[in-house]
């Protein structure tokens, strides 16, 4: 089954989108912050993530520009999911290589619409 | 309050004969709900002041009602496949039987708040180059006069744009306006918005050669359904296509259109030039 990396820091969203990416058809492996995932994404590449912005630590942003630096780094599909909503951080997160953004709130609908046109459900 | 058997007959009449929307028994508690929430709206006491204006004939207050019992849902690029089918199939096969410098006529003709005109349009925006050579017409039209103000005013919310609005096209189409977003004025100015009842005669559109009507004829009647899709073979061109919704068929309904073959929800007359 394809794996997919959820990391957020609060325990509750890690939960609810566990849920959604299981549904999705996806087993779930969780991390909550971004240098948590960068290790997880070291021992085993997931075939795609769903990531926090704002985490202690390492934040979603500095994950992934470190993610997409790494060998097989630009194979996961990375979908941003976050609060931040403000125009100027979603084009940060399209120029260091994020495929979709979804603004929280958010249910499986969005995560499942989104899933679909990175082509990956 | 509940309605009495008369009323709710008395409202049924009423939609099926304004609108076409076909509602049974079963759905009392949806006609009950909207008009509660209605009454509010047009600031009437209760629903059987509301039943004695309709009774009384008031044309303000019909139109009110019809419009309250629409259902609106719509989301940008809704289901996906027919817009990739769009671009891949239906706009490549008009062109072979189009000259180049013509033009190509688009209605979509239950257009609620304007997302299925506007994915259309964004479609020829991004295929520009490649559609270089033709002009575009893009016809919008819905019954419900506050569902067109909402789509000319092209202003979604982040929950509306989050369904189905890809994020690169959301950064190079719209404006951010607090938790809203603003379409751009030169997609919103490619779709013509007009108000059209289904039920009436089309003759004035001319000939098309697509169109889009989704996801409005499953609240039809049967009689009502073929009767449309009949006034639709007539405005279509031979090598037009028609596309309906995905839970929507014209198998049992009509024999004016035939499904493409291979192509679920992509309809073509019957005697199109690709037969
Ligand atoms: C569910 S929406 C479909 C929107 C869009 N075509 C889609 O598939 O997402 C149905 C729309 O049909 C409109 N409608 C209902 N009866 C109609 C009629 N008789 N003539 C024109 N529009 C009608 C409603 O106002 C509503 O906006």
């Amino acid at each position: 089954m394809k794996s997919c990396l959820v990391v957020d820091d609060s325990r509750v969203v890690r939960k609810v989108a566990r849920r959604i990416v299981e549904d999705l058809g996806f087993t779930a492996i969780e991390a909550e912050d971004g240098s948590v995932a960068l290790s997880e994404c070291e021992k085993a590449m997931p075939f795609c993530i769903l990531l926090d912005w704002n985490m202690p630590n390492m934040s979603g942003i500095d994950f992934l520009k470190a993610l997409r630096a790494m060998p097989e780094g630009k194979e996961p599909k990375v979908i941003f999911c976050t609060t931040e909503n403000d125009m100027a951080f979603i084009q940060e997160a399209l120029a260091a290589g994020a495929d979709e953004y979804i603004m929280k709130p958010f249910d499986s609908d969005i995560v499942q619409t989104k899933f679909e046109q990175v082509g990956i459900v | 309050m509940a309605f009495s058997s008369d009323d709710f007959k008395l409202y049924q009449i009423l939609l099926f004969k304004e609108s076409g929307l076909s509602i049974k028994e079963d759905k009392a508690y949806l006609l009950e709900s909207r008009m509660n929430s209605l009454i509010k709206k047009l600031d009437i006491p209760d629903t059987a002041t509301l039943t004695a204006k309709v009774k009384a004939g008031d044309v303000t207050v019909k139109k009110e009602v019809v419009e309250a019992m629409t259902t609106n849902e719509t989301f940008f690029f809704r289901d996906m496949h027919p817009f990739d089918k769009f671009r891949d199939v239906v706009l490549p096969k008009i062109f072979e039987n189009k000259p180049v410098g013509s033009t190509i006529r688009i209605w979509c003709a239950a257009c609620s708040s304007g997302q299925e005109p506007y994915s259309l349009a964004i479609i020829l925006k991004e295929n520009a180059a490649k559609f270089a050579g033709y002009n575009f017409e893009i016809i919008a039209t819905d019954l419900s006069d506050d569902i067109l103000d909402t789509a000319k005013a092209a202003k979604y919310s982040q929950f509306e744009v989050q369904r189905g609005m890809p994020i690169t096209l959301l950064v190079k189409y719209f404006k951010q306006e607090g938790t809203d977003w603003l379409l751009n004025d030169d997609i919103k100015s490619m779709v013509k918005f007009e108000k059209f009842n289904l039920l009436d005669p089309m003759t004035k559109y001319g000939t098309l050669d697509i169109v889009f009507c989704r996801n409005v004829l499953i609240y039809f009647a049967a009689e009502t359904k073929s009767m449309v899709l009949s006034e639709l073979y007539q405005r279509i061109a031979k090598h037009g296509f028609l596309f309906l919704g995905g839970a929507e068929t014209v198998v049992g309904v009509t024999d004016k259109f035939k499904l493409m073959e291979g192509e679920r929800g992509l309809y073509i007359p019957h005697d199109s030039v690709y037969l």
